[in-house]
């Protein structure tokens, strides 16, 4: 369990509205190079938390605390209750019981734009208004950082033009959303997540659809943006041996539970495999970077354990 | 173990916003002539409807006309006669239209829209109740209209609510709720005598005819309330465009938004059936039409209500002076003659409904 950060941070957030406003617009101004410092993290927590849509509970009494600053990622098999829980986390979907907390207090108690201006969600599948250009989508993310009385300004226009730089989407500015391939589109994507400058970003299977190419692409854009810039990651993914790559703590879940948790290496054994996939698998390290590897075994190959 | 992979990254180049500015003046630059186009073409045939007639104007009388310094005659055909009528038109085009596109876009289909629903058809049946049994006069009758098409929105909403509304599903309802709508019209008109039902015959297809200026003032008052609230609310709208998980993640209350913004549908629709009937189709066109011809992905308000605008003008005119043998007809039915065709054109090539609005 990670520990709640300093009681500073939440107080400083939460007392004015304008608060983490202020605090995106001065990172803005030092530039992205800036350290991500511990004052603008935040802690998202979900207690005793149950979630389903009419009646049927798909996510069952979970407790769950979000590291800051790290890359979350949570796998199990269908129907286990992944992208249910993402939803609750960024309160797309009020509990049916226990609570989702931001810093401490009741998310569903917050003002839906203050919390949007510290956690934000790509969803599965989002959708572009037929017609729509690039710029004019990632400069949509900016929206939480608007009111009455602050339009657009130079700063969104740097903020925005800072968050398709590091998506390589800049060059894309004019052109229309339905003109460019998979992978560009979920780059845009990530572009107006990234422009909605949110300190804790939610990602609901970022990489579906994508070739293996670009799901490398995107994840390593993911990490970056977790290292520079201190943004904590919490994110679906359906290839468990990426996430156990990108993943500084893995969530495995099974039927609406988390069947175990914690650093990728401890998490992902063969027993936990076992239980959350009903796959028989072997682990090994991963050639690349160490971390553990899933070689499914199935019905027709390596029935002997002895050989690899 | 990654950590040390990102101090061989060089810094990033400081961000170059000249891209953004440059998408952001070609979609205004694109934005702006199709409004300007739009419009000139509306003033075109507003002035043409105000000079073509039994008795027709030049473009000097008409100028001098408007400037106070027309003949008796002349003010009277221009002030009295035409240029209500050229008013009303105008008004209840951008009531319809910018409905319209508020229910398309909130409800993400483009089969959502308050003729095709029931909204104005239970406007009618109000009406035509109030007119036919309770026997009420013009104004009362207006009051029955703005209060059915009230109330058969709130049913087709309550009954379409399940934890939020879904587009298809508000739509589907709200087709059977048309129909139903409909069953009742048919069963009151014919219980009706024939005079009274000529009467009615305003209340099902729609006639700017008889437009006294009284009227219009009411009309004009409601929609300079009503119209800054749809502005207020587009930024929300624009936000609902992207779907209710993006839209909900950048801090926009997506299901209240939707009730604020059809509840200003609404009352749009209710308005302009209240003073002219259902004319048909004009919500139900205008903004795609309006946005096919912007093509930027914008909400295209102003657009699609000078095309609302260009339609009820046109529809009138021709209703008034283009068909052959002197027939004069009411503009509902050649809205009507215009809308069906694009609905049989949706139908057949749109198969990812619910995707083009």
């Amino acid at each position: 369990m990670p520990q709640p950060i300093d009681q500073a941070a939440p107080d400083q957030a939460m007392t004015g509205q304008a608060a983490p406003d202020q605090a995106a617009l001065d990172q803005a101004a030092t530039g992205p190079a800036a350290p991500p410092s511990a004052s603008a993290r935040h802690a998202l927590t979900a207690t005793g938390l149950s979630l389903g849509y009419d009646g049927t509970r798909i996510v069952d009494d979970l407790d769950l605390a979000i590291e800051p600053g790290a890359i979350t990622v949570i796998v199990g098999a269908n129907a286990s209750g992944k992208s249910t829980l993402l939803r609750g986390l960024a309160r797309l979907l009020p509990p049916q019981s226990g609570t989702v907390t931001l810093d401490g207090r009741d998310i569903a108690g917050l003002p839906s734009r203050q919390v949007a201006t510290i956690v934000g969600l790509l969803p599965q599948q989002p959708i572009a208004p037929e017609g729509i250009g690039v710029a004019d989508l990632v400069g949509r993310g900016r929206y939480p950082h608007q009111g009455w009385f602050r339009h657009w300004s130079s700063t969104d226009d740097a903020i925005v033009a800072e968050a398709m730089t590091a998506t390589q989407t800049l060059e894309l500015a004019t052109r229309r959303m339905e003109e460019l391939s998979g992978g560009q589109r979920q780059r845009v994507w990530i572009a107006m997540a990234l422009a909605q400058k949110p300190d804790i970003l939610l990602l609901d299977e970022p990489t579906t659809f994508l070739d293996v190419t670009h799901q490398v692409e995107v994840l390593d854009l993911l990490h970056e943006l977790n290292h520079e810039q201190g943004t904590t990651v919490v994110m679906v993914l359906h290839d468990l041996n990426l996430a156990a790559r990108y993943a500084d703590r893995l969530v495995v879940m099974r039927h609406g539970r988390i069947i175990a948790e914690g650093p990728p290496a401890e998490v992902l054994t063969e027993a936990v495999v076992l239980e959350a996939f009903g796959l028989s698998a072997r682990i090994i390290a991963d050639p690349v970077c160490g971390s553990p590897l899933v070689v499914p075994i199935g019905r027709f190959h390596g029935t002997d354990p002895l050989s690899i | 173990m990654t950590a040390d992979l990102t101090a061989s990254v060089p810094a990033r180049p400081t961000a170059d916003a000249a891209p953004l500015t440059l998408a952001r003046t070609l979609k205004h630059r694109r934005e702006r002539r199709i409004v300007l186009v739009l419009a000139a073409l509306a003033v075109v045939i507003a002035a043409v409807s105000l000079m073509v007639g039994a008795y027709s104007l030049s473009v000097p009388d008409l100028l001098r006309t408007l400037a106070g310094q027309g003949s008796g005659s002349e003010n009277f055909i221009v002030f009295t006669l035409r240029l209500p009528r050229l008013t009303l038109a105008i008004l209840v085009g951008v009531a319809f239209a910018v409905s319209g596109a508020l229910f398309q876009t909130v409800l993400r289909n483009p089969l959502a829209s308050p003729d095709i629903i029931g909204v104005t058809g239970g406007a009618s049946a109000a009406a035509v109740f109030g007119l036919l049994v309770l026997g009420l006069g013009s104004v009362a009758t207006s009051f029955m209209a703005f209060a059915g098409a009230m109330v058969v929105a709130t049913a087709i909403y309550l009954l379409a609510w399940r934890g939020g509304v879904v587009g298809y599903r508000f739509v589907l309802i709200g087709v059977g709720v048309a129909f139903m709508v409909q069953g009742l019209l048919g069963y009151l008109l014919s219980r009706a005598d024939l005079r009274n039902a000529e009467d009615a015959l305003t209340w099902l297809v729609g006639s700017v005819s008889g437009a006294r200026w009284p009227e219009i003032a009411v009309l004009a008052a409601f929609l300079v309330l009503l119209l800054p609230a749809v502005g207020v609310l587009a930024g929300r709208m624009r936000m609902l465009q992207l779907g209710d998980d993006t839209a909900s993640s950048l801090g926009v209350h997506a299901e209240r938004s939707r009730l604020a913004l059809l509840v200003a549908a609404v009352a749009l629709a209710a308005l302009a059936t209240a003073f002219v009937g259902p004319l048909a189709f004009i919500a139900f066109v205008s903004a795609p039409i309006a946005r096919r011809l912007v093509g930027t992905g914008s909400l295209a308000l102003l657009p699609a209500a000078l095309i609302g605008v260009l339609i009820t003008t046109v529809a009138d005119f021709t209703a008034q002076h283009l068909l052959p043998g002197n027939l004069e007809l009411p503009a509902g039915i050649i809205t009507g003659a215009i809308g069906a065709p694009y609905l049989l054109w949706l139908l057949a090539t749109q198969n990812r409904i619910g995707k083009g609005a």
